[in-house]
């Protein structure tokens, strides 16, 4: 919590579930989570994809770090992210080309994902593997889980479905447009004031009880 | 690991930092390392995605010739069709059909695939084809990337798709609800420059293979 305490493993893990998510907080990787959460499939793929490239990076750069010139590590690092995506692209496409070509570019994409280079260059360029897969597996989950968030809700009301299922009634008139580009960024924008508002309200609720205390000490 | 011109001991130290093989050795040991993954990752997927890409060709052929006993890949070369692969011209524009077959031997029609732009991209698609009476068999889309919700209906709207069976080419898209005769295609409302790519890409195709496919049926025993 407080910035003096060094982190711990466990805080590598969770501190990207919630509290610094990379969509929610950071606001990174945006350009897939606005693009391809227009069904919950696509953001399993991309998820999934995604997560898998964060972990082999993240790895591959906490081992290889004391070896690494920092003249040259922005490069070494591109070098590593974009092999994970060939893999991750190679076995989508042969484990499942539907969302494959669902995916389509984004899928290469992965490569330029702020949050991966973010994650190797502040995380794994600077802590032991185990620590730096931790953090990678944390973000990868924050990241996939705000993805889920998105792509349920836009796929409910855009499609009248989740995962393919139907889950209202023959009557219902899907609202096309939550697929459709524009969807994604009312979700995000709605989402993102949703939380902001509460975000708001805790800290003022925190703020109205640490003046009470002083008064009352006074 | 040490580098060049770090012989005798300088009484100036030279600025600190690693020498240009440090860095290339850096650099060329991860490409390495990578081309390795890459390499064992290409080889280990290829037999399933060519696997994946044939199965999708063969459901679809199966699907627009109304389930073959089986089907011959033909090629086409110049103005025939032709049972082997040519081995000159672009393998890349080599066009291929399909000509399928009942259990008796007797010959359902051709499996064409044809492509044009469409709204927003290319819509590849494949359709059923007997020459003998220019009838289209059926249609299935293979590619497209038109507006979701709109324009892939011209794959999801099964009675768009219902619309090209048995119908006579050349084809003509009309109004829903207008089409009276067999080359008439009731085209979905809202869906227009969608729905006639299909009907384009369709003409196009028989128009420039249909001659083609003909020649070749009255080449064949029946």
């Amino acid at each position: 919590m407080s910035p003096a305490k060094p982190s711990t493993a466990t805080d590598d893990f969770v501190r990207c579930l919630w509290k610094e998510n990379p969509t929610l907080v950071q606001l990174l990787g945006l350009c897939p989570t606005l693009a391809v959460t227009n069904s919950v499939a696509n953001c399993l793929g991309m998820g999934s994809a995604t997560m898998f490239v964060l972990v082999g990076s993240s790895f591959l750069v906490s081992v290889v770090r004391k070896w690494v010139p920092n003249e040259v590590r922005i490069s070494a690092f591109i070098l590593i992210i974009a092999t994970f995506v060939t893999v991750a692209d190679l076995a989508l496409a042969a484990v499942a080309p539907g969302i494959h070509k669902a995916l389509g570019a984004f899928v290469a994409l992965i490569v330029v994902n702020c949050i991966i280079l973010g994650r190797a260059e502040a995380f794994a360029s600077r802590n032991p593997v185990g620590r730096s897969v931790l953090d990678a597996i944390g973000n990868g989950i924050g990241f996939t889980w705000m993805m889920l968030v998105m792509g349920s809700i836009r796929e409910v009301l855009g499609n009248g479905t989740w995962l393919g299922f139907r889950i209202f009634g023959e009557n219902f008139e899907p609202w096309v447009i939550m697929i459709l580009p524009p969807g994604g960024f009312l979700t995000l924008g709605s989402i993102l004031l949703v939380v902001g508002a509460w975000k708001h309200r805790q800290s003022e609720r925190l703020r109205t009880r640490d003046l009470a205390l002083a008064q009352e000490a006074a | 690991m040490t580098g060049p011109a770090q012989g005798a001991p300088a009484a100036p130290t030279p600025p600190s930092g690693p020498t240009a093989g440090k860095l290339i050795q850096t650099l060329g040991g991860l490409g390495a390392v990578a081309g390795l993954i890459i390499v064992v990752a290409y080889t280990a997927t290829l037999p399933r995605i060519e696997a994946n890409k044939a199965r999708v060709l063969a459901a679809a052929v199966d699907e627009v010739l109304g389930a073959p006993a089986r089907y011959d890949t033909l090629y086409v070369t110049g103005d025939s069709l032709a049972r082997t692969r040519p081995t000159d011209g672009d393998p890349a524009s080599l066009e291929t059909v399909y000509l399928g077959y009942r259990a008796d031997s007797s010959i359902i029609g051709f499996a064409v695939t044809g492509a044009d732009p469409g709204f927003s991209d290319v819509v590849r698609l494949i359709f059923g084809y007997d020459p003998r009476e220019s009838r289209v068999l059926a249609m299935k889309v293979l590619e497209e990337k038109e507006t979701p919700g709109l324009g892939d209906k011209i794959e999801k709207d099964t009675l768009f798709v219902a619309e090209f069976r048995n119908a006579i080419a050349p084809l003509r898209g009309v109004k829903r609800g207008k089409g009276n005769d067999s080359t008439e295609i009731d085209m979905i409302t809202g869906v227009t420059i969608s729905s006639r790519t299909v009907i384009r890409v369709i003409n196009q195709t028989l128009e420039r293979l249909g001659p083609v496919l003909a020649a070749h049926l009255q080449g064949a025993p029946q």
